[in-house]
């Protein structure tokens, strides 16, 4: 089973290290209370650095987690110490964009938790029990939004083009103020 | 919308707090799921519940058996509607309710049925969803969808059962196996993702047969794999196919190497790493093959992506640990990364630095450190330490300005484990390197007087003791040593009263001055204090006068106690007050190895074997007392030791018999303990007839049969041997159970008058050198070992040839002596070519015995070891030499 690349969890937390979902794939945390604390000190850690441009890195407990900030909105996948860094990477962009067509730009807590359905969703299709099921953000939400698997590549263009016009409308309303 | 799930507008003020999940409780989300029963289900309202359900579960939540059972129920309702999104929802759901047994039947129609559909979504999250909530014996109904599934068009449903395939294989490999035919014409699928699956599917149903791993791995190498996923699979699967071949063809090219080489210039950058990789880690890789990976490696160091710059810089930096000259040519690069934002980046370039540096640079790197210590977390800083303490030992002449740095940084503030580390570099550059001696004590001195740790304290003080005195100007430290007494809790306290009488035992100057500052502490509010105050006083003779310090007194005060602290603080507890002191020779000697005997006995048959391991009481004290109570044994003096019993039956025979072997100075007496597990029989005068044909130096005095041996309850029989006196005599025994046997009757529990005589092959015994070793402790071996006289030291060297491991090797021979391994050097750290093992032990005779064991690698899996021994007498010294040359 090591040679397969293998995903841990992948967490999406939020300003306060609280929950907004998360998904374990290993055996090695047993139980709720062993997976919160894990999250808060995982959130403690990082919480610091500047991961919003680009996915940032940490050693933690005997892992490798990579991770990516936006808004509110904490991003987090965890492989084994000896995973490659780079694949474990590809799946956090995956779906960090993946969570970004979904959510039509506006990635923030409020509307991820609004739409909780569509991250559950998009989650089940990335991982399934810790092996990589599909890294490319387009096909990713495709699949998740589409009533249809066939016709994943229009709509994340539609959506592409949404997401420019909610941003255009968010500028509007911030600069009326 | 009964119930919207948004609230609008009045909760946009506090926006920050807002969530459309505020205020949700189980109880009344289990109640709205009630809406699943109803006849006309309206789509967007379940889907809703249902997310509200996995929210809760999501945070933690948990449904009791009955509510999971109820919901599930529930849910599987929705199979009726339509609507897909729903549907998806459902399949979420179910894998998250992971429903028993019983209830998987009321789904396994519908998901089967949507596992046939016409939509491709369908069929691939059913696959899914079956396959998690499945046992065995349904996957034989649905095995001939899942092969179809494999090589459908649809690279989704594909997937699904490709990933499902790897799932099942753990639980039910014989099925998927049978897969391989449709997995094979997969791999070569245009689609990237089912092509890795495809691929990893394979590579575990084929793993274990290592001709088809190399033929998939020649075959796919030439052609071109498409994801870079699998290309990257391809590469751990190569790395594997060259591990193994690596020990036939030892000359000429690796296979495949060109492959991993060209991977270097994928497009992607995850295969290039993983190629990259790939390389540095192939055995014994040479520098030429190194070089491209060490290049692109290089270029990834200057990335503007961190993890890009992280993963390169751990791969170089375990490069270095094996093979610094090829990770110089980075070193400009990985200089830059000292101030990288991301701080594990910046450490791990350091430790890099470190190893690869020469005597010219390291000062220059020591300034560049200095001013990254401040900013980085303690965890950090104490991987920082130890590389530095590694390369003092490498570059002993550096030593001032290491030495300096680590002073520095110990005055700074810092947490316990952290300070702990920087002090246990400070002591052991002391140790290792004679001219650092005195700075080093000096630095420690001025950081007990502000040192907030206790443990540090002490252990600094204790160490003060040993150092201190044998420097060339001893009082400079008696002012930091008393001013402790003065101004800290009561443990430092103790501690430092300690450390004066050291000094006064060991410097006859200052020992007037000494007891003008033990007297001092007599007034002392506590009493261990007060207490080693007076003791020191006492010992060191009381007087003003000028005197020498008695052998016996110094041997007190710094010879270490080689007795466990276990077996002492059993004595005590069992000592009862009486005209009688308590002896301290009295207080068994050996390290208890009874953790090894229990692990061994649930191996057992667990009838009444396992409750009492045929019952012999296993201490040293015990068996004194049990072989001085036998009038034929009584006469050979003390018990010098007692081995751990040695099986002599296989597990699950009739009679479960294993032996310990009693060592005396003269005698040696074998104690079987017997187990009868037969219950319809009774065994009468055991005995057991022991041929020491070829144990020349032992002939046989007496044994001791045992009268009977009913089922289940252990009895034991001795036989005694003669040997030569204190001579380590060693031989093979061979055993024979002899017995009458006498049928019992299961319903009575009476036994037949009559019974057979009968015999029964037992394993042989062997006595080894190592039963006439001790295996006692020291609590420091190097004072321990410089105590020894250097005129007995034996050193030799030897080739142990090919090996296991290094570990491997070590414990062979730990376990050929039968000594106590000090200091945990028992333990070899991975990936090490040498290391140092201490034992300690006491030979027969009550001869002390230390023995230092180098080990090295010798070429790719020979051992060489250096073995020297210091024994209080020369003749045991070579005796050991021979057990190892013989062994």
């Amino acid at each position: 089973m090591e040679s397969c690349p293998s995903i841990k969890n992948i967490l999406l937390l939020d300003s306060e290290g609280n929950r907004v979902a998360v998904k374990y794939y290993s055996d090695e945390w047993p139980n709720n209370s062993v997976k919160e604390a894990f999250e808060k000190s995982l959130f403690s850690k990082t919480q610091k650095t500047n991961a919003r441009t680009e996915a940032e890195i940490a050693m933690f407990e005997s892992h490798i987690i990579v991770y990516k900030f936006v808004q509110d909105l904490h991003f987090f996948v965890t492989g084994a110490e000896n995973e490659n860094e780079l694949i474990l990477v590809t799946v956090l962009q995956g779906f960090f964009d993946a969570v970004g067509l979904l959510l039509r730009g506006t990635v923030d807590k409020k509307e991820a938790l609004e739409n909780l359905d569509l991250i559950l969703l998009c989650l089940d299709e990335i991982v399934d029990g810790g092996i990589i099921l599909e890294t490319d953000a387009n096909v990713i939400a495709g699949k998740v939004a589409s009533h249809s698997i066939d016709a994943a590549a229009p709509l994340s263009e539609q959506t592409i083009s949404q997401a420019l016009a909610t941003a255009r409308e968010h500028l509007a309303r911030s600069l009326l103020k | 919308m009964a119930q919207p799930l948004v609230k609008k507008d009045d909760d946009r003020d506090d926006e920050a707090d807002y969530s459309p999940f505020l205020g949700i409780e189980k109880g009344a989300v289990l109640q709205e799921a009630r809406v699943f029963n109803d006849p006309q289900l309206d789509p967007r309202r379940c889907s809703q519940v249902i997310t509200k359900l996995l929210y809760l579960l999501n945070q933690g939540e948990t449904f009791t058996k009955v509510e999971a059972t109820e919901v599930f129920f529930a849910v599987t309702k929705l199979f009726q509607s339509k609507d897909i999104g729903l549907r998806r929802m459902v399949y979420v759901m179910i894998k998250e309710l992971s429903p028993s047994a019983d209830e998987v039947i009321i789904v396994t129609s519908s998901l089967m049925k949507d596992m046939t559909s016409k939509t491709d979504m369908y069929r691939a999250n059913a696959i899914r969803v079956l396959c998690r909530i499945t046992d065995g014996t349904l996957l034989t109904q649905i095995e001939r969808y899942l092969k179809q599934a494999i090589v459908d068009k649809n690279p989704v449903v594909a997937s699904a059962a490709l990933v499902s395939g790897i799932h099942l294989l753990q639980t039910n490999p014989e099925i998927v196996k049978r897969w391989s035919n449709e997995v094979q014409e997969a791999v070569q699928s245009r689609a990237a993702l089912v092509q890795f699956h495809a691929l990893a599917l394979l590579h575990q149903i084929r793993q274990n047969d290592r001709l088809a791993v190399n033929k998939l791995v020649s075959s796919l190498t030439k052609g071109s794999v498409r994801s870079p996923l699998a290309q990257c699979l391809l590469i751990r699967y190569t790395s594997q196919v060259i591990h193994e071949s690596a020990n036939n063809n030892q000359a000429g090219d690796r296979p495949f190497y060109d492959f991993l080489e060209g991977c270097l210039r994928h497009k992607a950058e995850m295969v290039i790493f993983e190629a990259a990789r790939a390389i540095t880690e192939l055995n014994g890789v040479t520098s030429r093959e190194l070089t491209p990976a060490i290049t692109v490696l290089q270029l990834f160091l200057s990335s503007s992506k961190p993890v890009l710059r992280f993963a390169a810089v751990r791969t170089l930096n375990k490069v270095a640990m094996t093979h610094p000259m090829a990770v110089t040519n980075c070193n400009i690069d990985m200089e830059s990364l000292i101030s990288d934002q991301n701080r594990s980046i910046a450490t791990l370039a350091i430790t890099t630095l470190l190893k690869t540096g020469n005597e010219s640079s390291v000062d220059r790197l020591m300034k560049q450190i200095t001013n990254f210590m401040s900013d980085i977390a303690d965890e950090f800083k104490i991987v920082v330490v130890e590389a530095i303490r590694s390369l003092c030992l490498k570059f002993p002449l550096k030593h001032r300005s290491l030495m300096n740095f680590l002073s520095n940084i110990l005055r700074e503030e810092g947490g316990f484990e952290y300070k702990k580390a920087i002090v246990d570099s400070i002591v052991i550059l002391i140790r290792d390197i004679p001219e650092a001696k005195e700075s080093g004590l000096l630095h420690l001195c001025e950081f007990i007087e502000d040192c907030e740790f206790t443990y540090l304290s002490t252990q600094i003080l204790h160490f003060l003791g040993i150092e201190g005195p044998k420097t060339s100007d001893p009082s400079k430290y008696i002012r930091y040593i008393y001013n402790r007494v003065h101004l800290e809790n009561a443990t430092v306290r103790a501690g430092a009263v300690s450390t004066l009488a050291k000094f006064g035992a060991m410097v006859d100057t200052l020992k007037p001055r000494v007891f003008v500052l033990l007297r001092r502490c007599l007034f002392d509010n506590d009493d261990e204090v007060r207490d080693r105050a007076t003791l020191y006083i006492n010992t060191l003779g009381g007087d003003d006068a000028v005197v020498e310090t008695g052998e016996d007194v110094k041997e007190f005060l710094f010879g270490s106690l080689d007795i466990p602290l276990v077996n002492l603080e059993n004595s005590l507890k069992n000592y009862e007050p009486s005209e009688e002191s308590f002896d301290i020779n009295s207080v068994p000697k050996e390290v208890k190895t009874q953790p090894l005997a229990e692990k061994k006995a649930p191996g057992k048959k667990p009838t009444g074997l396992g409750a009492s391991p045929a019952g012999p009481p296993s201490t040293v004290d015990a068996y004194e007392k049990l072989l001085s109570s036998i009038p034929e044994f009584a006469n050979f003096g003390k018990l010098f030791k007692s081995s751990a019993p040695v099986e002599l039956t296989e597990a699950e025979t009739e009679y479960a018999v294993n032996v310990v072997k009693h060592i005396f100075d003269g005698h040696v007496v074998f104690q079987y303990n017997c187990t009868n597990t037969i219950p319809e029989q009774l065994l009468e005068n055991v005995t057991v007839i022991v041929d020491a044909s070829e144990a020349e130096e032992f002939a046989e005095v007496a044994s001791k049969p045992l009268r009977s041996l009913p089922y289940d309850s252990p009895g034991q029989t001795f036989v005694a041997f003669e040997k030569p006196e204190g001579v380590p005599a060693v031989g093979k025994f061979s055993n024979m159970l002899r017995f009458i046997v006498k049928e019992v009757d299961p319903s009575t529990g009476e036994a037949e008058d009559d019974g057979v005589e009968d015999e029964y092959q037992l394993e042989e015994l062997e006595v080894v050198a190592a039963d006439y070793m001790l295996k006692v402790g020291v609590s420091n071996f190097r004072n321990a070992w410089e105590t020894m006289d250097a005129d007995c030291e034996r050193v030799d060297e030897y080739g142990l040839g090919p090996r296991e491991s290094l570990a491997e090797a070590v414990n062979a021979v730990i376990n050929l002596l039968g000594m106590q391994p000090c200091e945990g050097t028992e333990v070899v750290p991975n990936n090490s070519r040498s290391h140092t093992c201490l034992l300690s032990g006491v030979y027969i005779g009550n001869v002390k015995v230390l023995v230092r064991l180098q080990f090295g690698l010798d070429g790719p899996k020979d051992v060489a070891m250096k073995l020297a021994v210091r024994s209080e007498d020369e003749a045991v010294s070579d005796a050991i030499h021979e057990i190892v040359a013989s062994g």
